[in-house]
């Protein structure tokens, strides 16, 4: 019997993607060695020739060009977040990098040069539409130049273009993915943070954690629950957790099983756990994913649950409704 | 893969290593006993801070350690069990159920000496 | 950044360590986080183990994936090994299990995200399972 849920899309889509990637780059191979059938070409005007005279031009002209890149981001009103002299700076080690990676094209370094950038920007307010607006206008600038230079060579021309066109547009590509990497990175990280204070574990005595749990409980926040719980009992050497399901109204089976698991999890840091606050629903959920309530240390509720732990840890408890 | 056994008084600390194949593991099942035996000890303190990975063999193989221990008359504590590794054992059902575990060394050498009421010698 | 595929023989219980261990560095190479990437050691583990218990030769194959603007791991293992007879048995999710019975099978799924199992009897297994970046 041959038991197949499903085919791996997913992996076949990445398949055929990676395969269209590379006959991309194997185009762009063939491209820049390939020779034009009109006329011979003279060594000079070889591709890397070609590269290595544009790349020498951007360096001659470096002040002037980048002049005029900036005149030009402050005329379509980017990058508005930073002041005339960060601008400035910026764009020399942008215009510098921009150059280094048409000669070098070592993309990988441009990316962490983008991503390191981001790094910086991010937190003055700059948008993904700013990044890569400039770099395409600092491309254009570029480009600008070099038809002035070439104006009277029109074939030359096209044999500059031929060079510097893939290499520009792969480096906007570049810098604008490793900008938005970078935002992404961010994003995950505030989203993590507020997560993390929306669930807090309260340490109350040496030994003795409280975990509140409140509301409705997803999996997702269920699991991350569990995470930070197990990270709190090593980093706060508790002995005793008491748990406190009182604010949650209901619990499905899934959510249950992430209870039961995260029970065992503390055991296994040396932490005992104390439930409290089940009501007599969840408990029946419990029951029916086959937990046995009997092994399970539960409360009544929270005081009582405290007041058990510290037993536990072997504080003296006054209780006027039990002998000492 | 050599793994350290020290002799703490009158008890055995084992320190298990991080790529532990699973020949290693059958050869300290052994060599745990024979130690405890030689030695006299009164327990074996297991202590997987380094392992990244517990999977269903390593969790059998604790789980007969304690069973095969206690059989000699000594008590097992397994300890150092990192909070990732925990909850990745209980997403597999590994729960190391009838072995005690404690936090690290220190507490599992407290949570002995409670049990024995024992000052140890070094 | 392009991840090749990273293909562990298993023919030896030393090949389970060494094809976890590949597994944690390629998951923390893709950017998963410390407790994911244990996750993900942990079920290959587990596939790895399999292999070795039951058809005794296998490999397992591990490469990063994307979906729709998301990044994941792609973890196959494969044998030629005698099949799963009742895999319906063998899924059976009952969470009182020990997971040191059977092949663990249901240990594995809750570990990742995506499953699948094919297997016939003589026809060997294979079992590809995702996790993908949170």
């Amino acid at each position: 019997m041959v038991f197949t849920v499903k085919s791996l899309s997913d992996s076949h889509r990445g398949l055929a993607r990676r395969r269209t990637i590379c006959a991309q780059e194997k185009n762009f191979m063939a491209k820049r060695d390939s020779t034009p059938t009109d006329i011979e070409l003279k060594r000079t005007e070889e591709p890397s020739e070609l590269l290595r005279e544009l790349v020498a031009h951007l360096r001659q002209n470096r002040t002037q060009l980048r002049e005029e890149w900036v005149v030009r981001i402050s005329e379509t009103r980017l990058l508005t977040a930073m002041t005339k002299e960060e601008i400035f700076a910026e764009a020399t080690s942008v215009y510098d990098s921009y150059v280094e990676a048409l000669e070098t094209e070592a993309f990988e370094a441009l990316q962490a040069y983008a991503r390191n950038l981001s790094e910086r920007i991010i937190p003055r307010g700059v948008e993904t539409h700013e990044v890569v607006g400039i770099v395409l206008l600092l491309r254009d600038v570029l480009a600008r130049s070099l038809f002035a230079k070439y104006q009277t060579d029109f074939k030359k021309l096209n044999r500059i273009l031929d060079a510097y066109e893939p290499a520009a547009n792969r480096i906007a590509n570049t810098v604008a993915v490793g900008f938005v990497q970078e935002r992404e990175r961010v994003i995950r990280q505030q989203q993590e943070a507020i997560r993390e204070l929306s669930t807090p574990v309260l340490q109350v005595r040496e030994r003795l954690l409280i975990l509140p749990i409140i509301g409705v409980i997803d999996p997702q926040r269920a699991r991350q629950l569990t995470e930070q719980l197990l990270r709190g009992i090593r980093t706060n050497r508790a002995k005793v957790v008491v748990i406190d399901i009182t604010g949650v109204a209901a619990m499905d089976v899934t959510v249950a099983n992430h209870l039961v698991q995260t029970v065992e999890a503390s055991r296994l840091l040396g932490a005992t756990v104390i439930v409290t606050g089940l009501s007599p629903e969840i408990a029946q959920t419990l029951v029916t994913i086959g937990v046995d309530l009997g092994k399970m240390n539960t409360v009544g509720d929270l005081q009582g649950g405290i007041e058990q732990a510290e037993r536990l840890l072997g504080y003296k408890v006054a209780s006027i409704t039990e002998p000492n | 893969m050599e793994v350290p056994i020290l002799k703490q008084g009158a008890f055995l600390i084992a320190t298990f290593q991080a790529a532990l194949s699973d020949a290693d593991l059958n050869q300290l099942r052994m060599g745990l006993v024979q130690q405890v035996v030689k030695f006299r000890s009164r327990a074996v303190i297991v202590d997987v801070t380094a392992m990244d990975v517990m999977d269903s063999f390593a969790s059998r193989t604790l789980r007969e350690i304690a069973h095969m221990i206690r059989l000699r008359g000594a008590e097992t504590v397994i300890v150092g069990i990192q909070p990732e590794v925990a909850f990745a054992m209980v997403q597999l059902g590994l729960t190391l159920e009838g072995v005690a575990t404690a936090l690290d060394l220190e507490e599992g050498l407290a949570y002995l000496n409670e049990k024995f009421k024992i000052t140890n010698r070094g | 950044m392009s991840v090749g595929e990273i293909r562990v023989e298993i023919n030896s219980d030393q090949d389970i360590v060494v094809a976890r261990q590949k597994g944690r560095g390629l998951a923390s190479e893709l950017g998963f986080s410390s407790g994911d990437a244990t996750l993900i050691a942990t079920a290959i583990s587990e596939l790895a183990r399999n292999i070795v218990s039951y058809a005794r030769t296998g490999e397992i194959k591990l490469k990063g994936i994307h979906g729709s603007s998301r990044i994941g791991i792609l973890v196959i293992a494969a044998d030629d090994g005698p099949g799963i007879m009742d895999i319906r048995q063998a899924l059976r999710d009952g969470f009182s299990t020990s997971g040191s019975l059977g092949l663990g099978l249901p240990g594995v799924r809750r570990l990742m995200d995506e499953f699948e199992i094919t297997s016939q009897p003589g026809k060997g297994t294979m079992v590809a399972v995702k996790k993908w970046r949170q």
